[in-house]
């Protein structure tokens, strides 16, 4: 395959459509770390995945089937309140069974499923691009009014009920916004992809950063840096692109180890 | 310090399987800073958790002005051992002023929270909650992790006249209490 293969109008739409979401997935992904629920994501992803198969064995819509399933994992996680990570393990593999399961027995089902292993991108429709956009719309419009919210309620959790403040409001908003964004990307870039998108940048992000608003340019830079590199590195070398993606990402981790000087805390003077 | 209180605990029996403490009335006013003073077990923190609304309260009630807004400084803030925001975006969080900041402050507002130290987080925390509109504060045990140059900032930071606001600080040390409130209730085990 040549460079050349990277311009072809085929590719357009697919490359639209990641370019829209790995950064958007990332940045959600850094509020999820800050709460402690990045495991959540994963087991969000593999839900979605597995709503993709039955969709295909029952002839539904791809991203409706996986919006909804992923929908009702989190209403699941929101009835258990503080979900831990072992719920969050249980969804997981909740997922993974009735995912390969469905393809075992369905010949749609098997194709579905080898693509939302595999993170095919190039094979994404226009529904995508629309459901990328909407999402896209969505969070610009949240996330300047969820994130100083979002914040507060990890670092003062008794803001909301100490001033009679609804906080389930905030939570439930910005657990619908992962879920979607989680679902849309596991059906263009697979559960691993999906996964990797929302952990890596961030997780390098928390340790480079001078800031929070560091952290989300940071997240969504890592983000898109290696979603440019694997779009192109997997039409080059032919190659599915979920592994290609999240083998970037991986390589990408030592950058967490870069940590900028600490300079010697100011001593307190009255 | 006269006038309709902001918040009146009237017979408060609270606590969280079952009662902790109470009952336990006690009302605080604009301009006025409370201490609540007793030994470890004695219920000081579960009062406040009650005000906040984080623990059950069994019988009696807490009346407060519709409107009042509550700032609430926990014993142990929650301070992950990642956390990358800095001491400016903290303030920003709670609208605490930054210029109004005790001057040995302003020095740690562009530092990331988790590469201060427990007592400079501890200071940055309570200003984020004094600072702040909030007409009501209660501070949990606000001389942890203090050194005495980091305490001398603390009470300049509550020695500030603000007349519009009630400080309610639970404490174990009564000679701060003694200090620096209008008065002070004692708790006892029971």
């Amino acid at each position: 395959m040549t460079l050349s293969l990277i311009f072809d109008p085929l590719f357009h739409l697919p490359f639209l459509v990641g370019l829209v979401l790995a950064p958007l997935v990332a940045t959600l992904g850094a509020y999820l770390r800050l709460r402690e629920e990045w495991f959540a994501s994963l087991a969000f992803a593999q839900v979605a995945a597995a709503g993709g198969v039955l969709s295909a064995m029952l002839y539904l819509p791809l991203i409706p089937a996986a919006l909804a399933t992923a929908a009702l994992a989190s209403i699941g996680k929101g009835v258990l309140q503080k979900a831990g990570n072992e719920n969050y393990a249980i969804l997981f593999l909740l997922g993974w069974s009735v995912a390969l399961l469905g393809a075992a027995n369905s010949p749609h089902g098997e194709m579905l499923g080898k693509a939302v292993m595999d993170g095919q991108i190039y094979f994404v429709g226009g529904q995508h691009l629309t459901a990328a956009l909407l999402l896209l719309l969505a969070t610009g419009l949240l996330l300047p009014w969820l994130s100083p919210r979002l914040l507060m309620a990890q670092l003062f959790p008794d803001h909301f009920s100490a001033n009679h403040l609804a906080g389930w409001r905030y939570h439930l908003a910005f657990d619908l916004l992962v879920v979607a964004g989680i679902a849309v990307t596991t059906t263009a870039v697979g559960v691993m992809g999906s996964f990797a998108l929302v952990f890596i940048p961030p997780w390098i992000a928390f340790r480079l950063a001078v800031g929070w608003r560091s952290v989300l340019l940071v997240t969504a830079a890592l983000a898109l840096g290696a979603y440019l590199f694997a779009f192109a590195a997997a039409i080059v070398l032919n190659q599915p692109f979920g592994p290609v993606l999240v083998c970037i990402l991986v390589v990408m981790t030592p950058l967490r180890f870069l940590q900028p000087r600490q300079h010697r805390l100011p001593l307190l003077r009255s | 310090m006269e006038g309709v209180p902001l918040l009146e605990c009237r017979e408060v029996v609270a606590g969280y399987g079952g009662p902790v403490i109470g009952p336990v009335s006690l009302a605080l006013s604009p301009g006025e800073m409370v201490g609540l003073h007793g030994a470890n077990g004695s219920g000081k923190s579960t009062i406040l958790g009650a005000i906040t609304g984080a623990v059950k309260i069994f019988s009696g009630e807490i009346w407060r002005r519709s409107d009042l807004k509550v700032a609430h400084h926990r014993q142990r803030p929650v301070r992950p051992a990642e956390l990358p925001l800095t001491g400016e975006e903290l303030l920003r969080l709670t609208g605490a002023s930054r210029e109004d900041a005790p001057e040995p402050l302003t020095a740690l507002l562009s530092l990331r929270l988790d590469r201060l130290s427990g007592g400079q987080f501890q200071l940055l925390h309570i200003w984020a909650c004094l600072g702040s509109a909030a007409e009501l504060v209660l501070l949990d045990e606000p001389t942890n992790n203090l050194d005495p140059e980091a305490l001398m900032v603390l009470r300049q930071m509550l020695q500030r006249p603000r007349p519009e606001r009630a400080v309610l600080v639970v404490s174990h040390e009564a000679g701060f209490l003694d200090d620096l409130c209008h008065r002070v209730v004692h708790l006892r085990c029971e």
